[in-house]
């Protein structure tokens, strides 16, 4: 088993931050097959230092005390020290026709045209809520695409003083703004209906698109911290000024301490703690209108995986005894896109982590004690899963 | 006051509140957590046959039920497949009642997956599957019984006709009288992999590992979804009793399971869990009167899902005075009473 002084887990802005900084031997996990995690999506702007083993397209599926990172595929890695850059993922939330094909996660979107899909001279709508909204609507833009509306759920009136609490960042959003010139940003707006490509917005209006992209904030990815026994409060981890969280020797920078984007992912990364009041801000600004619980209606899928409608879960009280009553969150995702669905929707506790963090091949967890022997990496003699 | 109430809101129980309630009793269940989510949450839910009176006779009332049970509860009879390795464990296959043999090239037929170079095996056709928490709150659901979300601390202070105790694993807890010992199982479960196996998958050798009294077991036994997913077994401990996953025990498991099925190796698990078995020193539940109006009905190892419907006949019978349906003796209480 391979030991290091640090590993480092996530090769986005906090987690490149963090290596840059980082003495002794040093190792860089990533799931993706390049670094700069989701804002920088394979052109990073701190390049991985030469110094550092970089391990991409890794997934990190379990971590034991002392520490043991369990990994698919290169097996286990011991570390000394460990720093989790894991940074966040998108909140879906359902409303009706949110699961047709042409729906997607804005930020996923932006990763599908960042990585070549063609988006020119097509329609699409992008709606939700938050800063990330503005920043996939300029790519797609760049990238050709008629982009017919901006629909953000929060009010001005709590945008505004938000932009005004923090000039420092005025220039990046009239940059932004700048860049979508002729795209109307609609507030107070959200799309409770989408069918045969007509989105039906809260103010009457309909819209003919090709395509519909939804993001409703970030969820932190604190999964591991939270197999760790790391404390959380509110759903983030807690650090100290030094960022190291409750479990000495286990550290934890950018969105899943609190989601304030790459300045803090920077700042937290390179070990400097960041302004908090941000944190707490920008969530106020962006916190969803409790309207958009009731778009949902008894036929809305609310868990995918298993195919779980919302009348189907709203018998029960809590997760565990809807999970075993209706299969929801059973499923490949295991509850990571349904449980803060259901934990807005229903008022269900998400349910305890546990390993394997994502599917694994078997093997991965027969060899938990004892490295596995050398293998290509890539011998999946099983057939496809099916879904 | 209620005619009988049931401590213990897991399959067991909700047998017993069903067949209780078909007789015309009112019932109220006593469970600090929600209903099947003890033991019967955990288990695999495997309906089998292990050539006793008190399993053909449950698997048969299984399928009495089955057609009323609803969809969810994914009733499916896949029968067993016992796997014998050898000449010696095919002389074991032989000496079973009731099943179709298979040879090698047989064998293959009915599941291409196994390791090459094995005996044969047989095919117990009557088995089936069942999905266990589903089943459970289906029969509270027809018994119409109350259930009160409470822990019970002391058995003797309940007020009713009747009270059973059906605590499973937790049983020592309230009776520590009783030798009843919890046994830790893993299980695991896969992505849906459809058709991959056709029947429940198990070695000969489980018997072993069930019946044995090691502190620590593995035995091959693997059951397809009606969903495609593969759920992958089993283990037995002794001495734990910490729910949290064993990694040194699910690499053996795992490696044994690979060694019958080595497919699975690259099978993708989505989840592991554990949940504890209520063992008795012979293997067989306590069924019957303990004292005053207390009646016990636990004590069903790794097999309570199966039997759980003629633990209810057996100790409804006895409550009601009505004759039995099995001969009771082998199932008293008072066979470990000195
Ligand atoms: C889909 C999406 C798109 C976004 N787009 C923008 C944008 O255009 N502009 C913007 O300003 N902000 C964007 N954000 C916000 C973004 O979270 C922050 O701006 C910034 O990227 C945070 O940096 P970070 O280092 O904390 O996390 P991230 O950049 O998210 O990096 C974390 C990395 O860790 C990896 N990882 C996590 N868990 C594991 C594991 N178990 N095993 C292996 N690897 C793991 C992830 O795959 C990821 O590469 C986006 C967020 C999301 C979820
Ligand atoms: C890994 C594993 C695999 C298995 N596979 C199979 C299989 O394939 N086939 C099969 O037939 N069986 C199988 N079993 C066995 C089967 O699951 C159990 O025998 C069966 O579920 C027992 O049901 P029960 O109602 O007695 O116990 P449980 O389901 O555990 O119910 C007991 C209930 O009592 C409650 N309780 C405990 N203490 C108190 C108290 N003081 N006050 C009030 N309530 C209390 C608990 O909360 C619980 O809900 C397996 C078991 C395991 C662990």
């Amino acid at each position: 088993m391979k030991h290091y002084d640090v590993a480092i887990l996530g090769a986005g802005p906090a987690g490149l931050a963090a290596a840059r900084v980082a003495t002794g031997t040093v190792v860089l996990i990533d799931d993706n097959p390049q670094p700069g995690g989701q804002i920088w999506r394979g052109a990073p702007q701190i390049p991985v230092p030469a110094h550092v083993d970089f391990l991409p397209q890794t997934k990190v599926f379990d971590a034991q005390p002392g520490f043991t990172l369990q990994t698919v595929p290169h097996g286990p890695i011991r570390a000394a020290k460990l720093i989790l850059a894991t940074g966040a993922r998108e909140l879906f939330f359902p409303f009706p026709g949110w699961t047709e094909p042409n729906v997607f996660g804005a930020g996923g979107l932006q990763a599908l045209v960042k990585s070549g899909k063609p988006i020119q001279n097509q329609r699409v709508l992008i709606a939700g809520s938050g800063p990330l909204l503005l920043a996939v609507a300029a790519t797609l833009k760049k990238a050709g695409a008629n982009i017919v509306g901006i629909a953000e759920q929060a009010p001005l009136g709590r945008i505004v003083p938000f932009l005004l609490r923090y000039p420092a960042k005025l220039p990046q959003a009239i940059a932004l703004r700048a860049s979508l010139l002729g795209v109307p940003y609609w507030t107070n707006t959200w799309v409770t209906r989408f069918s045969n490509g007509t989105a039906t917005l809260n103010n009457g209006r309909t819209l003919n698109i090709d395509h519909l992209a939804t993001g409703f904030g970030l969820v932190p990815n604190t999964e591991i911290a939270q197999l760790l026994g790391c404390r959380l409060d509110d759903g983030f981890v807690v650090v100290d000024s030094h960022g190291q969280t409750t479990v000495p020797g286990v550290y934890c920078a950018g969105e899943p301490t609190g989601i304030g984007g790459l300045d803090k992912a920077l700042a937290e990364g390179a070990g400097q703690p960041y302004n908090g009041a941000f944190v707490r801000d920008l969530a106020q600004a962006f916190a969803l209108n409790p309207a958009l619980y009731d778009l949902a209606e008894p036929a809305t899928l609310i868990c995918r995986c298993e195919t779980v409608t919302k009348a189907e879960c709203q018998p029960y009280r809590e997760w565990r005894d809807a999970k075993l009553q209706t299969r929801c969150g059973m499923g490949a995702c295991q509850g990571r896109l349904c449980g803060p669905i259901t934990q807005r929707l229903f008022g269900w506790t998400p349910s305890s982590v546990r390993p394997p963090l994502v599917p694994v091949p078997a093997r991965y967890l027969a060899t938990a004690q004892t490295p596995p022997a050398p293998e290509s990496g890539r011998s999946e003699n099983a057939p496809p899963a099916h879904r | 006051m209620t005619d009988v109430v049931i401590v213990g809101a897991g399959i067991v129980g909700a047998a017993c509140a069903y067949e209780l309630a078909q007789a015309g009793a009112t019932v109220e269940l006593l469970d600090p957590n929600i209903p099947g989510s003890g033991a019967t949450a955990a288990g695999m839910g495997h309906l089998v046959d292990l050539d006793d009176d008190l399993s053909r006779y449950s698997v048969n009332l299984w399928h009495q039920l089955a057609p009323q049970l609803p969809k969810q509860a994914e009733f499916w009879n896949c029968g067993t497949l016992w796997i014998a390795a050898n000449d010696a464990e095919m002389e074991e296959a032989r000496r079973k009642p009731g099943v179709e043999l298979l040879d090698a090239k047989q064998l293959y037929e009915a599941e291409p997956h196994l390791r090459p170079g094995l005996a044969g095996g047989a095919v117990a056709k009557g088995d089936a599957v069942v999905y266990a928490p589903v089943a459970t709150r289906w029969l509270l659901e027809q018994a119409k019984a109350k259930v009160t979300r409470r822990a019970v601390t002391s058995l003797d202070e309940i007020q009713a006709g009747a009270v059973i105790c059906a605590t499973g694993a937790m049983t020592a807890k309230l009776l520590p009288e009783l030798p009843i010992r919890p046994r830790k199982g893993h299980l695991a479960i896969t992505d849906r992999y459809p058709g991959l196996v056709q029947h429940q998958l198990v070695e000969l050798g489980y018997m072993t590992s069930a019946q044995g009294e090691s502190n620590e077991s593995v035995a091959f036994n693997v059951q397809p979804r009606p969903t495609g997913q593969l759920l992958i077994g089993s283990s037995r401990q002794y001495n734990v009793e910490t729910t949290e996953i064993d990694p040194p025990i699910l690499d053996r498991m795992l490696t044994r399971a690979f060694e019958l099925l080595p497919v699975l190796r690259d099978c993708n698990v989505i989840r592991t869990w554990t949940g504890f078995r209520a063992s008795t020193p012979d293997k067989i539940p306590l069924i019957g009167h303990l004292r005053g109006n207390l009646y016990l009905a636990t004590g069903h190892e790794g097999l309570g899902v199966t039997t759980s419907l003629g633990t209810a006949k057996i100790l409804a019978a006895e409550i009601l005075r009505r004759p039995s349906p099995l001969p009771p003796a082998p199932y008293r209480p008072e066979r470990f009473q000195t």
